[in-house]
């Protein structure tokens, strides 16, 4: 029942864009986000989710990972549309029926939230799709070192990432081991209401819990006998380098960029 | 015994941990030359691993001194200086492994002490090829069997350059197989690198095929000498509820029926020659 856990929703493929460098991809994810917020119209939408398309093709990620990403938001998506359509103050009546009446900046706030909202969630789900767990974290330790200057701990906080990482197979083998062993003295984890259920878990998550401290402990030896003493003076066997795809995708995110900001200008108002 | 220059010393060390009534070690002392293999012998409690931890700066002693080539373990100076001249396996396999490839684990090491890109990646592949893991530099560690996790920890240790492989009892959760590849893999890196090897264990056989044998028990080292002289000495060993070679035991009895025969035997066909020896009429 444990098998095949896969770690986030890394899409494990070779492309163009799995390549490129994590740091990038993580800053070019944020542009992305911030364009989306300056989109006023529906060509500007249409622009944005065609990007997005092509860089799904171009990741070797079929586009249904994508929009799966969405299912867990989808009462969140529904709620913002259904919230800011009935909640505007100003604007012509479309629609009046009994108590409820919707305008016509409702129906445009409705669209442009959860429109923003969609992509965003898209926009990230292409990056987590295509980074795995550990270059993620290179990037982000990358990326927040400036910030050790306020003692912001960076290094350490990769570091943890890593362990984890290494450690979330190890504990599910172990989680496996104990169920097993519950189970053959009786222990029944999979009937009962809610309630009968959780408390089942107890004599599984305590020794869960007993030894994952122990390692925790035996760890921590092992590495301070590697000589491990914290990020300073630490060199990395992973380097990242920027390539010539980090500049093909910059230069394609700042294209994007461009034509969201010239439509805004040359059809201001929009489609709608 | 030919006394070559000490690597480590240890120096009538006491160590107590915090609140214990007794020490778990008490005016120990021990040479261990360069390039030797010594195995230190002695069952749960003992103080074994006390004594791996004190050599590693990992505690330091109550009472006493410990050198790591000439440097004083409580020297907090020259700490990672020690910590890569003596390096430790510890006895989990799955609790000592830091990254999720591994290269990357092997590098940990080498990473934290700070060596050059270049020099790392070279560095690593000829720890992992001493090992015999190359092929497996890309693997997940938690796919691999304890004996091949042990010797990946081998190589992250080995990857530092160390004079000194200290091992925790690194055999004692493997299977038969798994203990007789990693003890292969430390003897071969002692014959032919020149490594020291402190290996400390509580089976005997392991015992058996080091250079010399400190028997700890109590918190004390009780006999030392070559693997021949310490379990010749059969009825000490049982007092402190150690293991003798099953031929060592046998010549022992007949030695006490009134049969001459030598003191230090360990295998089958030494018995047997000494058996012929002692009827020639056959």
């Amino acid at each position: 029942m444990l098998n095949n856990i896969t770690i986030g929703q890394y899409y494990p493929v070779k492309s163009c864009i799995h390549d490129l460098d994590p740091r990038v991809k993580i800053l070019l994810t944020i542009a992305l986000i911030v364009a989306v917020f300056l989109v006023h119209s529906a060509i500007g939408y249409a622009l944005v989710l065609g990007f997005l398309y092509l860089t799904c093709r171009l990741a070797h990620v079929p586009f249904r990972m994508l929009l799966k990403g969405l299912k867990p938001l989808r009462w969140i998506l529904v709620l913002t549309f259904v919230l800011n359509l009935f909640f505007a103050a100003d604007g012509d009546i479309l629609l009046q029926w009994q108590f409820i009446t919707i305008r016509k900046q409702g129906l445009l706030n409705a669209l442009h939230y959860s429109l923003r909202l969609l992509f965003l969630v898209m926009g990230t789900s292409l990056l987590t799709l295509t980074t795995s767990p550990i270059q993620l974290s290179d990037g982000m330790e990358m990326l927040m070192s400036p910030l050790k200057v306020i003692h912001f701990p960076a290094h350490e906080l990769a570091m943890m990432m890593s362990i984890a990482l290494r450690f979330i197979p190890t504990l599910m083998d172990e989680t496996d081991k104990i169920m097993k062993a519950q189970m053959a003295r009786g222990a029944d984890f999979e009937s009962g209401n809610l309630i009968a259920r959780a408390k089942a878990m107890v004599p599984l998550l305590v020794p869960l819990f007993v030894s994952a401290f122990r390692r925790a402990g035996d760890l921590a030896m092992a590495m301070e006998a590697r000589c491990y003493h914290g990020g300073e003076g630490r060199t990395r066997l992973r380097v990242l380098k920027l390539g010539r795809g980090d500049l093909w995708a910059s230069l394609a995110v700042a294209g994007l960029i461009g034509l969201i900001i010239v439509e805004g200008i040359v059809l201001p108002g929009g489609l709608w | 015994m030919t006394k070559r220059n000490p690597i480590i010393s240890v120096q009538h060390v006491t160590y107590t941990y915090e609140e214990a009534a007794h020490p778990a070690l008490e005016d120990v002392s021990l040479d261990i030359g360069e390039g030797e293999f010594v195995a230190v012998l002695g069952h749960n409690g003992s103080g074994k691993s006390t004594l791996a931890k004190l050599m590693n700066a990992l505690y330091l002693p109550t009472e006493g001194k410990i050198f790591v080539r000439g440097m004083d373990t409580a020297d907090d100076e020259r700490l990672w200086d020690i910590r890569r001249e003596a390096g430790m396996i510890f006895q989990n396999p799955d609790n000592q492994l830091v990254a999720t490839v591994v290269r990357e684990d092997v590098a940990f090491g080498l990473e934290n002490i700070g060596v050059p890109h270049d020099e790392m990646v070279r560095r690593v592949d000829e720890a992992l090829a001493a090992v015999r893991m190359t092929d497996f530099a890309e693997s997940a560690p938690h796919l691999l069997s304890g004996g091949q996790k042990q010797r990946i920890a081998i190589a992250g240790i080995l990857a530092m350059q160390p004079g000194c492989i200290i091992a925790d009892e690194a055999t004692a959760m493997l299977d038969p197989s798994g203990r007789r590849e990693v003890l292969d893999t430390v003897r071969s890196l002692c014959r032919e690198k020149g490594i020291t090897v402190v290996w400390i264990t509580h089976f005997m056989e392991e015992a058996a095929q080091a250079d010399r044998v400190a028997v700890v028990s109590d918190g004390r080292i009780r006999l030392e000498g070559t693997p021949r002289e310490v379990f010749s000495r059969v009825n000490e060993m049982r007092q402190m509820h150690l293991d003798v070679p099953p031929m060592a035991a046998l010549a022992a009895e007949l030695r006490e029926a009134g049969m001459p025969l030598r003191a230090d035997i360990l295998t089958v066909e030494e018995m047997a020659e000494e058996v012929t020896r002692l009827c020639p009429s056959n």
